[in-house]
């Protein structure tokens, strides 16, 4: 019998909605895989068995009934991070402070998912408040790479990306912040896709930084990608800064690339990604894959973005500047943890000093210091205020390149997963993870990475990222679908069948 | 703390002596739109606690503001009706500082861009003098929560032993209208504070966007006061006193200010920067909790909410639909009632503006309205010790009054008795009429009767009348008059008895 | 010279209603520092004239509709509370006004 947690949510849709099998039996399938394997992934903070469950014997109903899929990917499992809110479901953002927090509201993102009928079968872990670039900072504990249990699958959200590798999930959300998605999906060899801001609603996403979250697709496909893409993107009057017009045609797109042929496509490489800090075999990877992008018939040039070079620095003040603010809700007076609310001789700043330093791990402490200091009156126009004229030039640096390409490329993170524990204790070199990753959540246009194979030296997977101009995410999704046929077809089938057996190492 | 005891404040004679007040008024009104500003959740005053709350005014986690328009509308409008200009590009921004009964931890206001800013309100003062109060800004922001104490002094915040949070008016949509310094009201201080409250009260209402009821809280008043020694052109150190709740305190509260400043100053002490409450029951202020640490509030734009252009073609609509503004209807009425400025002032200040009208619009000539109100009626309320509006007469029944009289079915005399009756609550003037007999009596025969009767005691006046002094008749019309208790038409008994006496 | 003293982490830590440690305050104040250097890189470019960006998207006057919509039940509303008494989020007592 077919193994179904190894196929895609494509072929798992198609599978449903033929009546080949049941949407609950994929479910189980997917329940029975998490139940053997997160012992040692630790993808997941909590798997709702029952609301999993419920929701695939919805779909098989519906279907049993002759009526149409709510969505392409009805019935299909799917693995969401613990920053968006779950009616009745707990969400702890990887956080002390909202441990056993169940909302009584659903995010934008979980009703289009629970509307399209897709099956949540659990929250995933995550960095605190997504802080983070390894999952190291969860409160729960690491999430751990499944091509090397002693590596991180990235941050923050590397449970949604280790919950794909390890084939408990075939599709996951992850949110983006600055590189979240990508990072995370590019250390352990899966798709992960941050949307134009402004295109996926933020409305029940736990804000880390407001101007730069935004949630979007993780998968082992491009096509599941899109696919995903499609189910969450739209408008939402519920946030303010949502985009009004159509999502743009991402599975046409990444069906149009699948046919392999990219020529007319002008494709710039970003000439500031690579040198000092770049890992040889990351920077190999990309190499061969620009190679294979000029075969599919692409014209591949160097385009220069001299101001991304401010990119991480200006990212770590607005970020950092964005959570103090957000992160103040949490005081222990209306939800989340309260610590020495029993003792009478506490007042309430009391209170909220004891519990904002019991609940928040250092990672976040230290942003929130940074934040407060970046926003201080005295500091405002040398810290934030010019962070956010970086921001109009990196903004630029791109109009600029759009100008030339269509696209740009990169390398998604410098190095491959490194080791847990390896960067804790140096917070400056934990953030070069998001060197890459970040102009995009500056100017707020779409970027993914898909996997570029393998680094020789290490055999860990690399990630190809792709950037978009801003509601272009279409262009990225057929270039990342002609390169992902041809990779797979030069190495004789999809990288991520390449993970180690999981479950026979842990029985 | 000697400054907060009356007997240690400067004669007021005293201090506009030595010093020239300079003020700063701070109003937040509350609009009454059907929804807070930033979301769905309705904005009723007296709810139960906690049940007009959703993630958004709670703060949980997750949740987005969206900008009420509804609001923005408002602001608009009252910006215009204060002769403000109107900002082409603004933005929200967030104050961040920790306070329970603030959800997020942060206000969602418009910091250095407000959405109107450099206006003005022309304030009549109670002798009619018009006072330009400048204003800087008016701008939107988001209501609090409201907490209450528990244990220790009854509801006072010193000694609680615990709080209770209620969120029902957390995100309610408030405009702030802030003035720039007011200089120059010497003495009158602390009038020109109260008139300029007064002021701005009627104008919102006439905008019809806020209860304005400052029992409520729906319009609260915050006064910052500081004194400039005479001949000095450097400001002093200010003070801010809240919790300012009715007209009459704004007044106080800047009168007590003044004392007290001026009582620190020429002690050679210095005034204290700081936020003070002032108190009901003995018309003085204290001072609030000293902070630790100065505030910085880090302000930044609100990444939530995207910056609000108005475009002009929208303000022009907003301004086409302002309604007639106090002054302008004053103006209006001054020559639709053809009233000198003397006339206008004692019917402003009567409070009887409003009620004039409105009887007015019930069909009484203006100067018999005006004349009503302003004399008889402004006597029986000075008598019952209450306000004009709050006598038991409306505007409607004293124009029916006024045109029974009109058409001759009441004398002068008969329409006090009418009126009486309303006022005691027997009923509308119609009513009272008939409950009385209050009725002229205008059949001629039974006049004539009567007039006869008064000749014949009189008979040397009769002859004068005869005789061509008409003047005379005023003797017999008394005597008809006082015979028919006032019931007969006096007009008419004089036409009667002249022809009685063959002129 | 450090760019950011222990002190001023403390009143920052304070501002941010965080009750730090000794050992935290140390370890964050040498940590900072060197963040604070890094980031400081941004004035190399911010000229006078280069406009702040807030917001990445070009949008404007995105207003809702002054209708009512239904609100939390009084139950969801009070559920994650701490504490709660006569419908009320009870808290420790607040000091002082804002």
């Amino acid at each position: 019998m077919t193994d179904l947690t190894r196929l895609t949510a494509a072929e798992l849709a198609a599978k449903i909605h033929s009546r080949e099998v049941s949407a609950v039996e994929v479910a189980k399938a997917h329940l029975d895989r998490v139940a053997a394997v997160d012992g040692a992934v630790h993808a997941f903070l909590h798997v709702d068995t029952a609301g999993a469950l419920a929701a695939a014997e919805a779909v098989d109903k519906s279907i049993a009934a002759g009526e149409a899929p709510a969505s392409p990917l009805a019935g299909v499992p799917l693995a969401l991070k613990d920053v968006l809110t779950t009616k009745g479901v707990p969400t702890t953002c990887g956080s002390k402070m909202l441990e056993g927090w169940i909302p009584p509201y659903d995010a934008t993102v979980t009703r289009r998912l629970r509307e399209a009928g897709v099956v949540i079968l659990g929250k995933t872990n995550m960095d605190e408040f997504a802080m983070g670039s390894s999952t190291e900072n969860s409160a729960y504990g690491p999430t751990h790479n499944p091509w090397d249990l002693d590596r991180i699958p990235g941050g923050s959200g590397g449970g949604s990306s280790a919950a794909l590798a390890a084939f408990e999930a075939p599709l996951a959300i992850g949110t983006d912040t600055g590189g979240s998605i990508r990072q995370p999906g590019a250390v352990t060899g899966t798709v992960g896709v941050k949307p134009t801001y402004g295109g996926v609603s933020r409305y029940g996403l736990v804000a880390f930084s407001s101007s730069l979250d935004q949630a979007g697709p993780c998968a082992r496909t491009v096509l599941d990608a899109a696919l995903l893409h499609e189910v969450i993107a739209g408008h939402d009057p519920l946030d303010s800064t949502s985009l009004n017009v159509p999502v743009p045609p991402v599975v046409a797109a990444a069906r149009q690339g699948a046919t392999g042929d990219l020529s007319g496509l002008r494709i710039g490489v970003v000439s500031e990604f690579s040198g000092d800090g770049y890992q040889p075999g990351v920077l190999r990877s990309f190499e061969a894959a620009v190679a294979t992008l000029e075969k599919l018939g692409a014209e591949v040039v160097e385009v220069s973005c001299p101001n991304f070079t401010y990119a991480l620095p200006a990212y770590y003040l607005i970020a950092p500047s964005e959570c103090s603010s957000n992160l103040a809700r949490f005081d222990a007076m209306r939800y989340g943890l309260r610590v020495g609310g029993d003792d009478p001789s506490l007042d309430a700043e009391q209170v909220m000093s004891l519990t904002r330093e019991a609940g928040f791990g250092p990672e976040v402490k230290r942003r929130v210091i940074l934040g407060t200091y970046a926003l201080s009156a005295g500091y405002y126009d040398a810290y934030y205020g010019s962070a956010q004229k970086v921001r109009t030039l990196i903004s630029r640096d791109f109009t600029t390149a759009f100008e030339q390409v269509d696209v740009l490329i990169s390398p998604t993170t410098p190095t491959t997963a490194f080791r847990i524990g390896e960067r804790t204790a140096d917070p400056m070199q934990m953030y070069l993870a998001d060197l890459c990753t970040i102009p995009a959540n500056l100017a707020g246009n779409a970027a993914m990475s898909v996997p570029s194979g393998l680094s020789d030296e290490d055999g860990l997977p690399v990630g190809l990222q792709i950037m978009a101009p801003a509601l272009a995410d279409e262009r990225m999704y057929r270039v990342a679908a002609a390169y992902e046929v041809a990779r797979n077809d030069a190495e004789g089938g999809a990288q991520i069948h390449r993970v180690p057996d999981l479950a026979a190492g842990v029985r | 703390m000697t400054t907060d005891v009356t007997a240690d404040l400067l004669p007021y004679s005293d201090v506009v002596e030595r010093f020239d007040p300079v003020l700063g008024l701070e109003v937040h009104v509350e609009l009454h739109t059907n929804t807070k500003m930033f979301c769905g959740c309705p904005t009723q005053f007296g709810a139960d606690p906690n049940t007009q709350v959703c993630p958004t005014c709670l703060g949980l986690p997750g949740a987005l503001p969206v900008v009420n328009g509804k609001a923005v509308e408002s602001a608009i409008r009252i910006g215009l009706a204060l002769n403000c200009e109107i900002a082409e590009w603004c933005r929200f921004a967030r104050k961040n500082y920790f306070y329970p009964d603030m959800p997020k931890n942060f206000q969602t206001s418009q910091y250095d861009e407000p959405i109107a800013f450099n206006g003005y309100l022309d304030v009549v003062l109670d002798d009619g003098e018009i006072f330009r109060v400048q204003i800087e800004r008016a701008h939107m922001e988001e209501d609090t929560g409201k907490s209450l104490h528990v244990g220790g002094a009854t509801g006072r915040i010193h000694g609680a032993e615990f709080s209770l949070l209620d969120y029902n008016r957390a995100g309610v949509p408030l405009i702030e209208i802030v003035t720039k310094t007011i200089h120059g009201t010497g003495e009158r201080a602390p009038e020109v504070a109260r008139a300029y409250v007064s002021a701005l009260r009627d104008l919102l209402k006439a905008l019809d966007v806020s209860d304005v009821r400052m029992d409520q809280g729906s319009l609260r008043c915050d006064a910052n006061v500081s004194l400039m020694p005479k001949g000095s052109t450097e400001l002093g150190t200010r003070s801010e006193t809240k919790n300012v709740n009715s007209l009459r305190s704004v007044e106080r509260a800047v009168h007590f200010e003044m004392r007290r400043h001026a009582a620190v100053l020429t002690s050679g002490g210095e005034v204290i920067q700081e936020t003070r409450h002032f108190d009901e029951s003995t018309g003085s202020t204290r001072a609030g909790r000293r902070k630790e640490t100065s505030e910085d509030y880090r302000y930044f734009p609100e990444p939530d909410l995207v910056p609000i252009a108005p475009t002009r073609d929208w303000v022009e609509e907003l301004r086409a639909t302002l309604p007639e503004l106090p002054w302008q209807r004053r103006r209006r009425i001054q020559q639709d009632w053809q009233l000198s400025d003397l006339e206008l002032r004692d019917l402003v200040n009567a409070g009887a503006l409003d009620l004039v009208a409105a009887t007015v619009e019930a069909g009484a000539s203006p100067d018999e309205a005006r004349s009503w109100w302003v004399a008889y009626l402004s006597q029986q309320a000075n008598t019952q010790g209450i306000e004009l509006t709050a006598l038991a007469i409306t505007p409607a029944q004293l124009a029916r009054v006024i045109v029974l009289v009109a058409e001759g079915k009441l004398t002068n005399k008969l329409a006090r008795q009418v009126v009486d009756g309303v006022l005691a609550g027997e009923g509308d003037p119609d009513t009272v009429v008939e409950a009385r007999g209050l009725v002229v009596v205008s059949d001629d025969s039974a006049l004539l009767t009567a007039i006869d009767e008064a000749l014949a005691a009189q008979p040397d006046v009769a002859e004068k009348i005869r005789s061509g002094k008409v003047a005379a008749a005023g003797a017999v019309v008394g005597a008809v008059m006082k015979a028919t208790k006032g019931q007969a038409d006096a007009k008419r008994v004089r036409e009667l008895v002249l022809e009685r006496c063959g002129q | 010279m450090p760019t950011i003293s222990r002190d001023e982490v403390a009143h920052l830590a304070r501002l941010a209603r965080l009750a730090v440690t000794d050992a935290e305050l140390d370890l964050f104040a040498g940590q900072l520092d060197g963040i604070i250097q890094a980031v400081a890189k941004v004035g190399e470019v911010a000229a006078e004239d280069v406009p702040p960006t807030s917001h990445s998207v070009p949008l404007t006057n995105v207003f809702r509709a002054d209708e009512i919509v239904p609100c939390l039940s009084h139950e969801d509303a009070l559920a994650a509370a701490p504490a709660s008494e006569d419908g009320r989020f009870r808290v420790p007592r607040i000091l002082g006004e804002a």
